[in-house]
């Protein structure tokens, strides 16, 4: 048994809160792609651990072993211990690829329903008559903006303008893509899942930064998402006492307004600090899983009667 | 404004301002009355030629009114089930995450932080 093979489990666990802190002191459009490439590397090099831990128990299945033409069963380690980490990690491996077919098939409805609900529109605008106020891109060929009446009547005209800017960038920059990629991601190892957070805040704020481009004024931009918030409403829900830190929402317009709500972000040193460890953890994953499945081969190799014992 | 010329925008773009003026307005719009309604100076003759365009694909029906037309966005059996429909995603919390809303729901704290974000933000 190579220990190596345990590395890309755990570098979650380390990497994921130094990602989130990296993120905060990272332009939105680095942090979208640090946060999604962090997520979709870990999340691959896990998968691979995973499949390198059943390969030494499933040698013991004869029907198996006899598929790769193996003479005896891979010399991994303790019989009971391979086969019982095998049987685990072939549990886990199936759970995940439910969740992730399932997280997909969940997607793909989603979609469908939304499309079905804007109709066969004429233009990228669709209309929905609801007195809520609400809003979203809707991603396709061609992407559509989707807006209730409440919420184009809660606007001023030129802070409709900024809500079309908006939508427009995260159909332009197929933002749905990363939010699907660190959703399956995070189907394949649990310590993925507080990615999600900061990714789609940081594609909102791509979003608006964008908006406010187009509109010419970051004012105008941030009283947008303000006003459009306020015609909501307070939801009634509460965060828990202690949450020491504002919601998205506050945030983007203070970030829109360059005011600062007192979340202070990492010094340049500690930032290059931060990158530089991600990077040995993606690294350091890769290399174990590679490691890890370079000695599962020699050791088939030994099973097959092809190299001495090692 | 940023004085970005409203005539040198996609098409798209503009005819997305234009139906979002009908649909906010309460009641039909002359096509002067649609041109006051949207931030960026647009010429009087784009305006008449966007909304003849909206009329032509059946997203806006317009009425005799003085010696023009007056437009209303059209209203199709469609909308009624779209209603019902988008209800039933609202009310999904765990709504797909690649519909990115443009706001989420703001609590109490989060109301009041806004509120004072925004009122120290008159330009």
């Amino acid at each position: 048994m190579n220990d190596l093979v345990w590395v890309p489990l755990l570098v979650p666990f380390l990497a994921v809160p130094a990602a989130r802190r990296l993120a905060q002191a990272l332009p939105p459009t680095r942090a979208a792609w640090l946060l999604t490439g962090i997520a979709v590397g870990l999340a691959a090099c896990s998968t691979a651990a995973l499949a390198l831990l059943v390969v030494p128990g499933a040698s013991y299945v004869p029907a198996l072993a006899a598929l790769d033409a193996l003479i005896e069963p891979l010399t991994a380690g303790p019989p009971a211990v391979t086969v019982a980490l095998a049987s685990a990690a072939a549990g886990l491996l199936a759970w995940s690829a439910a969740a992730v077919a399932g997280c997909l098939r969940r997607h793909r409805a989603d979609l469908t329903r939304a499309r079905a609900l804007v109709g066969e529109a004429h233009g990228e605008l669709a209309v929905l008559h609801d007195s809520r106020p609400d809003a979203y891109a809707l991603p396709g060929r061609p992407g559509r903006i989707v807006v209730t009446t409440a919420m184009l009547r809660a606007l001023e005209p030129a802070e409709r303008e900024a809500l079309f800017a908006h939508e427009r960038a995260h159909l332009r920059g197929r933002h749905h893509l990363f939010l699907a990629a660190a959703e399956l991601a995070a189907r394949c190892h649990p310590a993925l899942r507080p990615l999600r957070e900061p990714l789609g805040y940081a594609l909102e704020r791509i979003a608006d930064e964008a908006a406010a481009a187009a509109v010419g004024s970051r004012a105008l931009a941030a009283r947008a998402i303000g006003r459009a918030a306020l015609a909501g409403g307070p939801s009634g829900l509460s965060r828990p006492l202690l949450a020491a830190t504002a919601g998205p929402v506050p945030r983007r317009v203070a970030a829109l307004l360059r005011r600062d709500l007192g979340r202070a972000a990492p010094a340049p040193r500690v930032r290059r600090f931060i990158a530089a460890g991600l990077l040995v953890c993606l690294v350091g994953s890769g290399a174990c899983a590679l490691s890890a499945a370079d000695d599962l081969h020699a050791h088939i190799e030994v099973a097959q009667g092809e190299a001495s014992h090692l | 404004m940023s004085g970005a010329n409203g005539e040198r925008r996609p098409a798209g773009e503009l005819e997305a301002g234009v139906l979002a003026a009908l649909w906010a307005a309460d009641g039909p719009l002359t096509p002067g009355q649609v041109q006051e309604a949207l931030p960026s100076p647009l010429a009087r003759t784009t305006v008449t030629t966007i909304l003849s365009r909206l009329h032509e694909k059946g997203s806006v029906s317009r009425a005799r009114s003085g010696r023009g037309y007056a437009y209303t966005p059209a209203q199709d059996a469609h909308g009624l089930t779209a209603r019902r429909m988008h209800a039933e995603l609202a009310k999904d919390d765990d709504r797909s995450a690649v519909l990115a809303r443009f706001v989420s729901q703001l609590d109490g704290e989060d109301e009041q932080l806004l509120r004072s974000l925004l009122d120290g933000s008159t330009e």
